[in-house]
């Protein structure tokens, strides 16, 4: 096979997968209802808790902003790091292993649709917020905010790909791993409240919480759409969210290697009911 | 635990080569080093020439696998878009996927359920599209792992006919597992018999069936059924010997291979001692069921 063929091979089962994963959560229009409307609630105790204590407004546009962030998380936590599970356990990864393509194309395929469904449910959530709670945003530069997103969604869907290779062997560790790093990073990166730069919080958490590309790019979009700053506010964001996914990309190709070629020497890849 | 023990065998070209064998006896293990889904601890293995160790993205290209009783897909998309999602992982072009895929569905009476969910699909119609989805690439190699596990008689014989029209298009090859005699027998060219991860027979199927010396099978029906079959076993004379009971009428039927048919009195008093009666009793003609409890000493069961 040549490498233009395979090149083929493999952008077409990414985009099938991207495909899957698109018309799967799109098919149950319920799905779509709760993953916007429940988020809500949460954002709503938030906005209605700051305002209680008379913070600023921005802090309510910063909390719509975090919910919509957090179906990301969600997003990447549950179908993309414990997807290899589920796929294994529906007798889909056999599939995969089987057919001639890169994991990694299936893998893109995954991020891809996974990153374009949650930010449809995104921008319901931040529409909704608006519309409910009525926050001001002040976006002067929208472009460098777009820019911020999908830096910050690659970054994010960076590390799912690396999850994923790590969980490829887990049974149900996967699905408590997934539950262990879920809160902790609503928490840490600051979804809800401001992580960074509070006095309040120490600042070992603090440094850890930066090291999370979702706190980098939530504080980054919260500076461009809320407190109207630009490029030259956000550039260390920028850096830091360009060298999360240059460093995390290689990463996640060689620990999902290693872990097929441990997967298939153990005979631990085709095993069910973990 | 050693899963195979010096397996060594050769599959050709236009052939479906059967492999019968109890649970455990190694049979998926072998097709997934063949499948590149294990990594051999020793030994070689390869298809069309190329290493299953070495060059596995290469034979990716020429196989496909289905197993049995597995429903691989989404359930929320339909079978046609389930075995279009499974032609982009070979990368079929567009126009030649929904050609490949309509075909498909023709041939294995799928059509009429298009566009129907896959979670909505019974069992034997999700094992269907399954079996359209080992041909979408159409494969140099085919493995089936018991592939009609939890089919009905019908789809199975659909199956059958469909395994065998297919590598009648040239340059194919099937490799099966089953645990059922009579579909090694009718389909298999030839039948490789596997038990604790050894080879122990390789034949074609009349071949090994005429090693079963003529008018040394019996199949003997008593009620009710033996307790004790290993007094039996022991029997001097008694090669291997399986039963099968038939729950709904309480009947169990007897297969023996016997050395000579001086056996036969010590069986019926031991049937006796059991408190069984015999109820009917013949010699039958040797089937690849007979190989095996030949070889093996018991039956399948």
């Amino acid at each position: 096979m040549t490498t233009r063929e395979e090149l083929v091979t493999n952008l077409r089962a990414a985009y099938a997968r991207m495909w899957v994963r698109l018309k799967g959560s799109n098919r149950e229009v319920t799905g779509l209802i709760v993953e916007i409307g429940l988020p809500i609630l949460t954002i709503g105790a938030y906005v209605i808790l700051y305002r209680t204590i008379g913070l600023s407004i921005q802090a309510g546009a910063a909390v719509i902003i975090g919910g919509a962030m957090v179906a990301f998380w969600t997003n990447v936590l549950w179908n993309m790091s414990a997807q290899w599970f589920w796929e294994r356990e529906s007798g889909n990864l056999e599939m995969y292993l089987v057919a001639p393509v890169s994991r990694m194309a299936v893998l893109l395929g995954m991020a891809m649709g996974g990153s374009l469904n949650t930010a449809m449910r995104a921008v319901g959530i931040v529409l909704l917020g608006v519309f409910i709670f009525q926050v001001p945003f002040q976006l002067h530069d929208p472009f460098s905010a777009a820019f911020v997103f999908v830096l910050t969604i690659a970054a994010l869907y960076t590390l799912g790909m690396m999850f994923a290779s790590l969980f490829m062997l887990y049974g149900r560790e996967a699905y408590h791993t997934a539950n262990l790093l879920q809160e902790p990073v609503y928490f840490l990166s600051g979804a809800y409240f401001p992580a960074i730069y509070t006095p309040i919080v120490p600042f070992a958490l603090q440094a850890t919480a930066s090291l999370i590309p979702m706190t980098i790019g939530l504080d980054a979009i919260r500076r461009l759409a809320i407190y109207g700053g630009d490029i030259t506010t956000v550039w260390l964001h920028i850096l830091a969210l360009i060298a999360c996914t240059a460093i995390l990309f290689p990463l996640a190709k060689r620990s999902l290697n290693y872990m097929e070629s441990l997967g298939k020497k153990e005979g631990r890849l085709t095993l069910r009911w973990q | 635990m050693v899963a195979l023990d010096g397996v060594d065998l050769q599959v050709h070209d236009d052939e479906i080569f059967g492999l019968l064998g109890p649970n455990g006896a190694g049979k998926t293990t072998l097709i997934k080093i063949l499948c590149t889904l294990l990594l051999p601890t020793d030994g070689q293995a390869y298809i069309k020439g190329l290493d299953v160790v070495k060059q596995a993205s290469q034979i990716r290209r020429l196989i496909n696998l289905v197993s049995g009783g597995e429903t691989p897909g989404y359930g929320i998309l339909s079978v046609k878009e389930n075995l279009w999602f499974f032609s982009q992982l070979y990368g079929l072009s567009r126009d030649f996927a929904k050609d490949r895929v309509s075909k498909l569905m023709d041939q294995l009476e799928l059509q009429n359920y298009a566009n129907t969910r896959m979670s909505k699909l019974s069992t034997g119609y999700k094992q269907r599209l399954n079996l359209a989805r080992g041909f979408v690439n159409d494969p140099a190699v085919l493995f089936l792992d018991e592939p009609t596990l939890g089919l009905d008689v019908l789809s199975a014989r659909h199956l059958r006919t469909l395994v065998k029209s297919w590598i009648q298009t040239g340059g194919k090859t099937v490799l099966l597992t089953t645990h059922y005699m009579a579909e090694a027998d009718q389909l298999c060219d030839r039948v490789g018999i596997i038990n604790q991860g050894r080879i122990l027979a390789l034949d074609t199927p009349q071949r090994l069936k005429a090693k079963v010396a003529s008018g040394a099978s019996w199949k003997i029906e008593i009620t009710p059924n033996l307790q004790q079959l290993d007094s039996i076993k022991n029997i001097p004379g008694m090669v291997g010997i399986s039963q099968t009971d038939n729950i709904e009428t309480g009947v169990s039927t007897l297969k023996l291979i016997l050395q000579d048919e001086s056996a036969m009195s010590d069986l019926l008093t031991q049937i006796r001692q059991n408190g069984s009666k015999v109820l009917n009793m013949g010699k039958s003609e040797p089937t690849l069921e007979d190989v095996y409890i030949s070889l093996v000493g018991t039956g399948l069961e």
